[in-house]
């Protein structure tokens, strides 16, 4: 559904991701890894309009969505969490995996100062407890974003990511910071999102998820590709074990 | 109907019936008055400064544009007052929305420098355009009657501002719960959260200034129409100033807490009378301490303060 050729980008002439193609196919679940400034998260950044590429094309279903704004790619179901967590933390919980619903709810201010959104309002709010609910973060429904802990914000993140009702999300880096239980959790959790039909996109660093989880794998080292495929390939790439996981074996 | 839906309303409410009985005399029912029609221009600027983020240090100008378009229109045209009113919070809504729309394809403070100059140009405007503003000496506002009826007394001018102050209140409280606001407020807590969930950030910082203008024209035009007289001292840097501290003061996002900025600042010079000329540096104090012992401003901070004491 999604076919990415050729995409660069250079920050004052240092490539930060350059010449990487790849595809994403509906309903599987791919990761994105590769050593620290590898350019993984450029290339979410990249790819959900947060910066617009240098060159390269990005096509969602065919058409060309490269240097689409967040909020235009939003409304063709791309949503995303970030990897230094961008919670609205002067909200309440429940009112930021509300603010994720915003397309599909009438949002105008005159409409809003009217009160004529209240009824609609109050299925949004039951809908984003079933969502809180959904990611394990129920409980939390009536606190305000800082109150919260840095886990339970990331789930947060990735209910109000769906609330959007996406049909491909990103994940950056969801289990960065988590321990291992949460980060067993946490692959549950993306597991179930993907169980529901939504085409799921990781960047991450921890390997146990990245193998369990992934129907695909792409590595990117320096900016540039280094391979793609299933689990079982990558782990038997050589380069990959040289640039990365031969690294990481070292350090163990 | 189960309960009341917004205590906090019906408690304004009660609280603004009961208070004509409680004040003493006409000064202070005078300076209730003011309280509530600067408290309406508060409340608007809260809608851009404290939802959206979006600070003005020019507001005085939509204050001023309110009050000289129905002043003109009323005394040069003779329409009458409210149809001048409505009028002169149309012009304040193209105007803030011809400045708004392309100052926020830049980013960052472009919109508060354009306020700023905004505020000095219309300052500047009204001095010099004396054949239709009066120019320094200002212009006398016509009484003002609707249908028939004309607001002389001091209680009538009360009820009006009063029943003005709830709409006011009634419709920031809904925005604040509304998707619209939601989006408002979100994208002031992380732009590109808020980006990411669909929110057309430029046209949201626009509608929210152009309804800020609008707020702050019709509190422009009323108070012009109560005090009787208009000059350009309206648009002055120190009006701007003083509302913003309204703003900062009661708090951030806070309906409530700007209302409480707006009697503050204007009930306090009231009790300093001696302070006459040096209010400027009462504000910029009362903005420096609030800034740095209450930064999110005294509603809020002390809605969180009984909330951790539950």
């Amino acid at each position: 559904m999604l076919e990415v050729t050729s995409l660069s980008k250079s920050f004052g002439g240092v490539a930060a991701v350059s010449d990487v193609s790849f595809s994403v196919r509906r309903g599987a679940v791919h990761s994105v890894i590769g050593p620290n400034g590898a350019g993984k998260t450029t290339l979410f950044n990249l790819i959900t309009g947060v910066y617009r590429p240098s060159t390269g094309r990005v096509r969602l279903d065919g058409r060309d969505v490269a240097g689409l704004a967040p909020d235009a790619l939003a409304l063709m179901g791309v949503s995303r969490t970030f990897q230094n967590l961008q919670v609205c933390m002067n909200m309440s919980a429940c009112e930021n995996v509300m603010l994720g619903a915003h397309q599909h709810v009438r949002s105008g201010v005159l409409a809003g100062m009217l009160g004529l959104t209240r009824r609609a309002d109050t299925a949004l709010r039951t809908q984003a407890r079933t969502l809180m609910d959904f990611v394990g973060v129920g409980e939390h429904h009536a606190a305000h974003a800082t109150q919260l802990s840095f886990g339970v914000l990331k789930r947060l993140e990735i209910a109000r990511a769906l609330a959007s009702r996406p049909r491909l999300l990103f994940l950056d880096e969801p289990a960065a910071g988590l321990n291992d239980s949460e980060t067993h959790q946490m692959t549950a959790l993306i597991r179930a999102i993907a169980a529901t039909g939504v085409t799921v996109v990781l960047v991450e660093h921890d390997m146990k998820m990245v193998m369990s989880i992934s129907d695909e794998i792409l590595v990117l080292d320096q900016g540039r590709k280094l391979a793609e495929g299933g689990a079982r390939e990558i782990r038997a790439n050589p380069a990959v074990i040289a640039a990365y996981l031969g690294v990481a074996q070292e350090a163990a | 109907m189960k309960h009341l839906p917004r205590p906090s309303l019906w408690v304004l409410v009660a609280a603004l019936v009961l208070l004509p009985i409680m004040l003493p005399n006409n000064y202070a029912l005078d300076i209730a008055v003011r309280v509530a029609l600067a408290a309406v221009a508060a409340i608007g600027l809260n809608l851009a400064m404290g939802f959206a983020g979006q600070v003005s240090i020019g507001h005085a100008a939509f204050l001023a544009i309110g009050a000289y378009a129905s002043g003109i229109i009323g005394a040069r045209y003779s329409w009458p007052p409210l149809v001048g009113v409505a009028a002169a919070a149309a012009c304040a809504g193209v105007v803030a929305w011809l400045i708004a729309k392309p100052v926020l394809r830049l980013r960052g403070h472009s919109l508060t420098m354009a306020t700023l100059g905004l505020g000095v140009i219309v300052n500047i405007a009204l001095v010099n355009e004396v054949a239709l503003t009066g120019g320094p000496d200002g212009m006398p506002m016509p009484p003002f009657e609707v249908l028939g009826f004309i607001f002389a007394k001091v209680m009538h001018w009360y009820a009006l501002s009063a029943v003005l102050l709830v709409v006011a209140v009634l419709l920031s409280l809904n925005l604040f719960d509304s998707p619209a606001g939601r989006a408002l407020r979100g994208m002031n807590g992380a732009e590109v959260a808020a980006r990411v969930a669909g929110v057309d950030v430029g046209s949201f910082k626009v509608r929210a200034f152009v309804a800020s203008a609008v707020f702050a024209s019709v509190a422009g035009s009323l108070t012009a129409y109560y005090v009787g007289f208009i000059s350009p001292s309206l648009a002055s840097f120190s009006q701007s100033v003083e509302l913003a501290t309204m703003v900062v003061l009661g708090g951030m996002a806070s309906t409530f807490g700007a209302l409480l900025g707006a009697a503050v600042l204007t009930v306090l010079p009231q009790l300093l009378g001696g302070l006459h000329g040096y209010e400027s540096i009462l504000f910029g104090l009362i903005l420096m301490v609030t800034m740095i012992f209450l930064p999110r401003g005294v509603v809020p901070s002390l809605a969180l303060l009984f909330k951790r004491s539950r």
